[in-house]
């Protein structure tokens, strides 16, 4: 008990909850309309594909700055984006196995350079392949501002345009004939979704940078029909499974931030899916008897009125 | 000697992931490839907690039992109505993340490495030697992988026109009495045998690359589903080798370049594949458009 609240007074730490916060919150408001759009696998595809651009980043510089890796990685992304959008216009290859392919060959691709910096005996390197996992406990204070900012930019172009993004998340048809510029609005989700994912990688690693894209959004999605609502509750969700998971990690066990983040989000996902009202299972039992006793009451009596009048 | 069984190794975690592979790039499945190999590492983490040793058949069965609870996780949602990007994208994060924190807890007593887990170390297969009766008879992973390939080829070759009829038409199948359901799970286990055998010597990142990206190589260049499996094992197995040699010149990863290297061979058929090439494509419109102005 005494590491714990240590660990809430230490202002470096409460830097880094506060950082993994905004970037749950953030990643949950995205991942709602990536999911509306059934491009939920998008956050998967490019959290992988980020991993080469951060390799050459380092490659390239020599040193670990996080400016860099960001911007490595979002080329990388935006490069990926492209070439999944053109495998699927220009071939047969439909978008699962477009995803799939671009995800294992960039992250095969990054997995050589990863290899070949470690082997090259770069002192400098030890640590790149936190990025794998993340270790929220080991980022800087200025990498968590610099996530932090980029984390209130993302909720706040989410919140400026959610009227239009709302629109094109529902009917995108409607949305181009009023006049919207639908191809430019598309991009910009997707690389809204880049910079998630690369502002992610930190503290929760490229492996499972999706999850937090994914299961929030999914679990909002268990408690509510109004989009509004999902997109807070998502925010919500994101947030509190930041928190709690780097709080753990950071509590000095060593563990990597990034699945025990995923697995708190996906605490909250089971939660949702057994006790949302409604939607969840609990509900649809209850709903389910009630029905039940109700129809069996009603043949009883209708089987009583029949004897009734046979009498 | 050791170059042999790591090319070896190599080639027969392609041929068995892309055999299995094509049924799921023709099924709109990929995705589910990627999921089952990612979700099955609880599986194995458990199962090696539990019985100690890395090579037990133990293992191999706690992995297939994962992976199909993976899948029926994945279906279960969709049908309560997640979309099923979604689905497949909660289920294996939850239980990757899982199989990852069971990694770190016990990393310090077992020789279970997370880098290992994920894209694998097919440079130490050979020194992980099966004897029997004192004799050498090869390593470990190469029986393993071996005896999944084997189990796939069986049973794909027994029930090819069933398989075949499942993937381009469910429907007409379920019409003519195939029992649909059964063979979408004989393929998911037979995806997860086949992950499980390989991922433990080659890694999760290889695995998934050979169960898409030869057979969508394939994919661009005939029309013939037997075709398209065969053009897959070679295209696996010929990644596989040169990915290897380009390892070893380049001093990096052995799974990670045999992966580019299938993506290399993607990128050359997306461009000049004979019959859905973009390059040829294009080449042949160009002419059609030429003609047609004669024409006038």
């Amino acid at each position: 008990m005494s590491t714990a609240l240590y660990i809430w007074l230490d202002p470096n730490v409460q830097w880094i909850l506060f950082g993994s916060m905004l970037l749950g919150l953030s990643s949950g408001v995205i991942g709602s309309f990536a999911y509306l759009r059934k491009q939920s696998l998008m956050g998967d595809a490019l959290s992988h594909a980020a991993l080469p651009g951060v390799c050459i980043a380092f490659m390239l510089s020599g040193s670990k700055s996080i400016g860099l890796f960001l911007l490595g990685a979002a080329v990388a992304g935006v490069i990926a984006t492209f070439g999944i959008g053109f495998i699927t216009r220009n071939s047969r290859v439909k978008q699962d196995a477009a995803l799939a392919i671009v995800l294992t060959v960039f992250f095969g691709i990054g997995i050589v350079l990863l290899t070949r910096i470690q082997h090259s005996g770069n002192g400098n390197q030890s640590g790149l392949d936190k990025f794998l996992f993340g270790q929220a406990a080991s980022m800087m204070l200025s990498d968590v501002m610099i996530m932090a900012a980029i984390s209130l930019v993302l909720v706040t172009v989410c919140s400026l345009l959610f009227k239009e993004f709302k629109l094109l998340s529902f009917d995108p048809g409607f949305a181009r004939g009023i006049g919207y510029p639908v191809a430019f609005m598309d991009q910009l989700i997707m690389f809204l979704i880049v910079v998630a994912v690369v502002v992610g990688i930190q503290a929760v690693g490229v492996v499972l940078m999706s999850a937090l894209l994914i299961t929030p959004a999914v679990s909002a999605r268990y408690w509510t029909e109004k989009l509004g609502m999902m997109v807070v509750l998502a925010g919500l969700f994101g947030a509190l499974s930041g928190l709690i998971g780097t709080f753990i990690s950071a509590s000095g066990n060593n563990l990597p931030t990034g699945p025990l983040t995923v697995l708190v989000a996906t605490a909250v996902f089971a939660l949702s899916v057994a006790a949302a009202p409604r939607r969840g299972v609990i509900s649809k039992l209850l709903l389910r008897a009630s029905v039940r006793t109700q129809v069996r009451r009603e043949q009883a009596e209708v089987s009583g009125e029949r004897r009734n009048r046979a009498v | 000697m050791s170059t042999f069984w790591i090319v070896l190794t190599g080639a027969l975690v392609a041929s068995a992931c892309s055999i299995v592979g094509c049924f799921l790039v023709l099924r709109k499945m990929a995705m589910i490839g990627d999921a089952i190999s990612h979700a099955v590492l609880p599986g194995i983490v458990i199962a090696f907690l539990i019985g100690g040793s890395r090579d037990s058949l133990l293992m191999l069965l706690g992995a297939a039992a994962i992976g199909l609870l993976a899948v029926f996780l994945i279906q279960w949602f969709h049908q309560s109505g997640v979309p099923s990007d979604a689905s497949i994208g909660v289920v294996f994060t939850a239980l990757f993340a899982a199989g990852v924190v069971l990694v770190s807890m016990y990393t310090r007593d077992i020789d279970l490495d997370l880098d290992c887990v994920l894209y694998g170390e097919i440079a130490y297969v050979p020194w992980n030697m099966l004897q029997i009766a004192g004799v050498d008879i090869g390593p470990k992973a190469v029986w393993g992988v071996g005896l999944a390939l084997l189990l796939s080829v069986v049973l794909i070759a027994a029930f090819y026109k069933q398989f075949k009829i499942c993937s381009f038409d469910p429907a007409m199948a379920a019409a003519v009495g195939i029992p649909v359901a059964l063979f979408h799970y004989l393929l998911m286990g037979l995806v997860s045998v086949s992950t499980v055998a390989s991922f433990e010597s080659v890694g999760a990142i290889l695995v998934v690359g050979m169960l898409v990206v030869p057979p969508a190589t394939a994919y661009l260049l005939t029309e013939k589903l037997g075709r398209m499996i065969v053009y897959s094992v070679l295209i696996g197995c010929a990644s596989s080798v040169i990915g290897y040699f380009a390892a070893s010149m380049l001093d990096a990863s052995i799974a990670g370049s045999m992966i580019s290297i299938a993506g290399g061979i993607f990128l050359i058929a997306l461009l000049f594949s004979p019959s859905h090439g973009v390059v040829l494509r294009k080449i042949k419109q160009k002419q059609m458009v030429r003609q047609a102005s004669i024409a006038e």
